[in-house]
């Protein structure tokens, strides 16, 4: 790869071991994509819960952080994916001492490098949303998706020890999406429904996002007339990320690089894969229950807005949930604040519910939480997440907010596909 | 024909190893598949369920999931808890950076599907710096 003087002197450790190590980390990487060049990027988003970084990510960020002040501080602004542990809630859910220990250990190092503990999965939608053309690290694989998708801005999957050299350096190799080549068109799939609601869209994410069979594949969805929510394309989003690996899809008269087929398309378009209403049935149908036993309704993955935290409360007030069925909601600190502030968390967990800041479902030690809780069957609306737990033990079931809701009241799954 | 097979990939990190292969065409994402506590393949559905890896030259097809795994295999290969290699038809950016967190060997993009080419139980040589696997 060429490097710039300033590269090369990070890379020389002129600038302390911490953005040596990173310039490593960026150039192993860009070799064996074939890189040729760094690319300067604007902000942040590293994704390190103490689940995934184990003891072994914990003391590497602690050798970093021993370092002078002036070599371990990053160089953008960098905010942080949620937490493995919320701190208020922590002891309720059966989580260990061990593992809210580790999480201090994990935050104290990232405070000394000067990151913000925004501990968010949507930052796009409450911290700082990306702008078109913007070069971006992002960690998150549906915060990645949102900000090219979406609002256009350039980021690959930067995994957290990329996404902390990007920190340190203000850099990452200039490959994939980040280049304009790498952003066209390569399969097609035309609607012929729109979804209706948030499942509908993580579904129809989720049915693209199968369809993938590698990162570098960029679907474009064709047929959706008018625009969704901001909430609709995040779970689209999610769950096509989710289930397909790939940060990067166009819709047709919707996001910004798309104006229409020929924006994305170089020459003849590729066959489209139809998608009908019931595709989305089926895909909802095959994580129908075998029977009716329900132990835990999640809403997580990603952390809910300000506005699906409102339909939550909205849906709960003046119910009160089964005594054997826990009902969590993850949302990011700035988010459970408002709630707080507006009265949504005390109807939430009036009901019985649970709300959680900083955190999510999956990235909280699923498996030891569901173990020492017994929840096994759990229900939620979000594709993503029924996606992600089949592997950490549970037997998920994807259904509509309100359908979740009428289930946890009863203590029983009701009304979801069967 | 010698009988000879190696099979070249396009790019390699990590230092050469020999191991067992432990082969499936299915996909892998650290987090989405494995158990990484008792070291076992943990999606219902994958095809290589209730397998222990630990120790194996791992061959798959392509990279899927999210980007945890790209800070645990380091926090798997650190506990001895990891597969010795990674290979892939498809690796992503987050097998890529994982592995150059970990040091641990992965290549990706061979001429063939690597995973129809060398079978479960067979000893591998993996070469990153030429992006050669070798059955020994």
């Amino acid at each position: 790869m060429k490097l710039t003087e300033y590269e090369k002197a990070m890379l020389a450790g002129e600038e302390g071991p911490a953005r040596r190590y990173a310039m490593e980390q960026i150039i192993r990487v860009g070799d064996f994509f074939g890189a040729d060049a760094c690319v300067e990027i604007s902000q942040v988003h590293l994704m390190a819960d103490p689940e995934s970084l184990g003891e072994a990510g914990v003391e590497f960020l602690e050798g970093l952080a021993a370092l002078p002040h002036d070599q371990r501080r990053v160089r953008v602004p960098t905010v942080t994916d949620p937490r493995g542990v919320d701190f208020e809630a922590y002891k309720r859910l059966k989580q260990t001492d061990t593992m809210a220990e580790l999480e201090r250990r994990a935050i104290a190092a990232f405070e000394s490098f000067g990151v913000m503990m925004t501990d968010t999965c949507i930052n796009y939608q409450t911290i700082l949303p990306p702008v078109m053309g913007e070069h971006l690290a992002f960690g998150d694989t549906g915060s990645s998706i949102y900000a090219n998708s979406v609002l256009g801005a350039r980021t690959n999957f930067e995994g957290g020890p990329s996404a902390l050299a990007a920190a340190l350096t203000g850099r990452t190799a200039a490959y994939g999406f980040h280049l304009d080549a790498r952003r066209r068109g390569t399969s097609l799939f035309e609607t012929k429904v729109r979804p209706k609601g948030l499942t509908e869209w993580g579904a129809l994410g989720a049915i693209v996002g199968k369809a993938m069979n590698s990162y570098w594949e960029v679907p474009v969805i064709a047929g959706i007339e008018g625009a969704p929510t901001s909430d609709e394309i995040k779970q689209f989003g999610a769950a096509l990320a989710s289930f397909g690996s790939t940060p990067l899809f166009h819709m047709t008269g919707i996001t910004p690089e798309a104006p229409d087929l020929n924006a994305v398309f170089d020459n003849t378009l590729p066959p489209p894969t139809v998608i009908n209403a019931g595709d989305i049935a089926n895909l909802i149908r095959s994580y129908a229950p075998e029977d009716d036993t329900l132990h835990v309704v999640a809403f997580a993955g990603p952390q809910l807005s300000l506005v699906e935290m409102q339909m939550l409360s909205g849906l709960l007030e003046g119910r009160t949930l089964h005594k054997d069925v826990a009902l969590l909601a993850a949302t990011s600190p700035e988010i459970k604040s408002a709630c707080d502030r507006m009265g949504l968390t005390a109807t939430i967990e009036g009901a019985g519910g649970v709300v959680l800041s900083g955190v999510c479902f999956y990235q909280m030690y699923a498996r030891e939480i569901g173990e020492a809780n017994g929840w096994k069957r759990l229900m939620s609306n979000s594709a993503k997440l029924v996606n992600i737990l089949g592997g950490y033990g549970y037997e998920p079931v994807l259904a509509t907010m309100e359908q979740c809701i009428e289930s946890a009241v009863q203590g029983r799954i009701v009304g979801a596909a069967s | 024909m010698t009988g000879e097979r190696i099979y070249k990939g396009t790019a390699g990190i990590g230092d050469a190893v020999e191991g067992e292969a432990l082969v499936a065409h299915d996909n892998f994402s650290a987090r989405y598949d494995l158990d990484r506590i008792e070291g076992v393949f943990s999606r219902p559905g994958h095809k290589l369920f209730g397998e222990s890896y630990v120790g194996k030259i791992l061959i798959l097809n392509i990279a899927k999931g999210g980007v945890a795994t790209a800070w645990m295999l380091r926090e798997m290969t650190d506990r001895n808890m990891g597969p010795v290699a990674l290979i892939l038809n498809a690796a992503n950016p987050i097998m890529a950076q994982g592995a150059a967190f970990a040091n641990l060997p992965l290549i990706d993009r061979f001429d063939v599907d690597i995973t129809s080419v060398i079978t479960t139980g067979e000893r591998v040589a993996v070469d990153p710096s030429c992006a050669t696997v070798k059955v020994v």
